[in-house]
């Protein structure tokens, strides 16, 4: 029985294995701590919360499609405030390992909701998303404009000080991945989320309209796995020591593997949870397997290794 | 918040039978123990398509039934419609078929401490919870009446067994093609009247809980609903299944149906406002 290292970085913070929750996929950590101990995986990451309550987009939500999901929930969520009262104190409790989510309308907004969280202790990074498909306003995806994109970060880093690791969830609905992430890690982000969900559409052959209420939505689940794989390992290529929380369509430990491969230092699993509720510790379980069967000593030499000169 | 869903476990559960009644299936699951925690009103989350399949989402059933000392120790009855591919591979799972489960969800109608008189109203295969619901109800000395409705007669479910626990029953078709012509909401407002009805639980088509609440609307009558949206989860964490439902004091939220329902006090939920940005 070989000892593995299971433990990866983002940035400063640590975590005892790269097993996270993706945003938007377990609300805030209460609803699976049903069913396994939340403090046993990487990390929680939450629900982005925007600074003030709201309550998304409406239904029908939700479209099953081959291999995956249509989401359209438009950020539904408690506020920042009332998130920092009730949220946060139970994951705290549960010893879980926290990355915050926040989503903004504005530049502004971004940095207010990063001064919030300056004080709050107990969080281990952020996650700043600007890549939620489901806004009224496709021009407020900030992840499809490299210059709003830097704009954001920017804030967010002069605001949180030097302390707290920035990560920035970018969208794979652009021409040039690489020149965006290149530009939110030139602005202060230390590590990056790949990928959002990729905009879709369905349509209700009953009613002849899009089935969604919010009409377009966010498509995810295995269907995007080969996307998201292909967005890391490009970004990894280009920033080789810019960590990557790899996302899309995870839901084994196989797929975990290939992400790790393709240069994510840590695995976010989100629509494999709707399916499972213990989706996570199974691809936990299945990934420790695997890098021990193929011989790694420690997750973080199997992080890029797709990326390994011809001869080795 | 002590625990949400705080019974509920995920299990992979023996199917015992699957018989076909009319258009519907009747399957009987294996859950053991956990049928004692089981309510009228909780659902239950499938895993559909076996391995490998293309459906990645599970599939939310309504518990029809209970039974926590069966032959083959505590199962629970699902009556489910073959729509949809999900539903369609369910209904082929045979005796001795192996489902990845996730049981009991959901809030569970509330039932009265003091025997009154309650109606419960069903639509379609919406009607299958309330038989299970009206044998715990007979139990506490209620009066039960029921009323079921369905476009046509093939889409009633109404099982002999289900009928011993209920006073009256009546059914009404959208086609004459059994019981009465007509919806089956038509009756209620004199039902309340006549039977001196303090509560009705209701389960079905949203329309028909919507028209249910404008008929008790500023009434003493509870309406208990088992109301239905689209879940890609059942556990919480999706948040796709919302409805808008007021609070106490008037404010308006985007609910999570299987959270804080599929059980929801007809008066508070925001029927105008269903599939509407808020």
């Amino acid at each position: 029985m070989t000892a593995l290292d299971f433990s990866t970085t983002l940035g400063n913070a640590w975590f005892p294995a790269p097993t996270f929750t993706a945003s938007g996929c377990a609300s805030s950590g209460r609803e699976l701590s049903q069913f396994f101990d939340i403090k046993d995986m990487g990390g929680v990451v939450t629900k982005s919360v925007m600074l003030k309550a709201r309550n998304g987009r409406p239904t029908p939500r939700m479209a099953e499609t081959p291999s995956g999901m249509l989401n359209s929930i438009g950020l539904q969520g408690p506020g920042i405030d009332a998130f920092l009262a009730k949220d946060v104190p139970f994951l705290v409790e549960q010893k879980a390992r926290i990355i915050i989510s926040i989503a903004g309308e504005t530049v502004e907004e971004y940095s207010t909701l990063a001064r919030k969280l300056r004080s709050v202790s107990g969080i281990s990074a952020i996650e700043v998303n600007i890549s939620c498909p489901n806004v009224e306003n496709r021009g407020l995806v900030f992840a499809c404009d490299p210059e709003a994109s830097r704009r954001v970060i920017d804030g967010v880093r002069r605001t949180i000080g030097g302390e707290l690791p920035i990560i920035a969830k970018l969208s794979p609905d652009v021409t040039d991945l690489v020149s965006i992430a290149k530009g939110v890690v030139d602005a202060g982000a230390d590590a990056l989320a790949l990928i959002n969900t990729v905009l879709g559409m369905v349509i209700n052959l009953d009613t002849m309209r899009p089935h969604l209420g919010g009409k377009t939505g966010g498509l995810s689940g295995p269907a995007i796995k080969p996307i998201a794989v292909r967005a890391v390992y490009q970004v990894h290529a280009e920033m080789p020591q810019v960590p990557i929380l790899g996302m899309g369509g995870i839901s084994n430990g196989r797929d975990a593997l290939e992400m790790i491969a393709a240069g994510a230092s840590g695995v976010s699993i989100g629509t494999a949870s709707f399916g499972n509720p213990t989706a996570i510790m199974s691809i936990q379980n299945e990934l420790k397997d695997l890098l021990i069967d193929k011989g790694f000593t420690s997750l973080r030499q199997a992080i890029g290794y797709a990326h390994r000169p011809e001869s080795e | 918040m002590a625990g949400i869903n705080k019974n509920a476990t995920q299990i992979r559960a023996n199917v015992v039978s699957n018989k076909r009644v009319g258009q519907y299936h009747q399957l009987i699951i294996n859950i053991g123990d956990l049928a004692q925690t089981c309510r009228p009103g909780n659902f239950v989350a499938i895993n559909v398509g076996g391995e490998n399949s293309r459906m990645v989402l599970r599939r939310a059933f309504a518990i029809s039934r209970v039974s926590a000392n069966s032959v083959s120790g505590g199962t629970m009855e699902l009556i489910v419609a073959p729509h949809g591919q999900g539903s369609k591979w369910l209904c082929a799972q045979g005796e001795g078929a192996i489902l990845d489960i996730v049981v009991p969800l959901g809030t569970a109608f509330g039932i009265p401490t003091e025997p009154v008189q309650v109606l419960l109203v069903g639509g379609g295969y919406g009607s299958a919870p309330l038989f299970g619901l009206a044998e715990v109800l007979n139990a506490k000395g209620c009066r039960v009446d029921m009323l079921l409705g369905a476009s046509t007669a093939s889409k009633i479910y109404a099982p002999m067994e289900g009928k011993r626990a209920v006073n009256s029953l009546r059914i009404y078709t959208e086609d004459g093609s059994m019981g009465q012509n007509g919806r089956v909401t038509e009756p209620i407002a004199g039902l309340i009247e006549d039977l001196n009805i303090a509560v009705i639980y209701s389960c079905g088509p949203m329309a028909m809980l919507a028209a249910i609440d404008e008929i008790t609307r500023g009434t003493d009558v509870v309406h208990q609903c088992a109301v239905e949206e689209s879940m890609a989860c059942g556990i919480g964490i999706c948040m796709t299944c919302v409805l808008p439902v007021s609070d106490s004091a008037g404010n308006i939220a985007m609910l999570r149906s299987c959270i804080d329902g599929p059980v929801m006090d007809g008066s508070f939920v925001q029927w105008d406002k269903v599939g509407k940005a808020l």
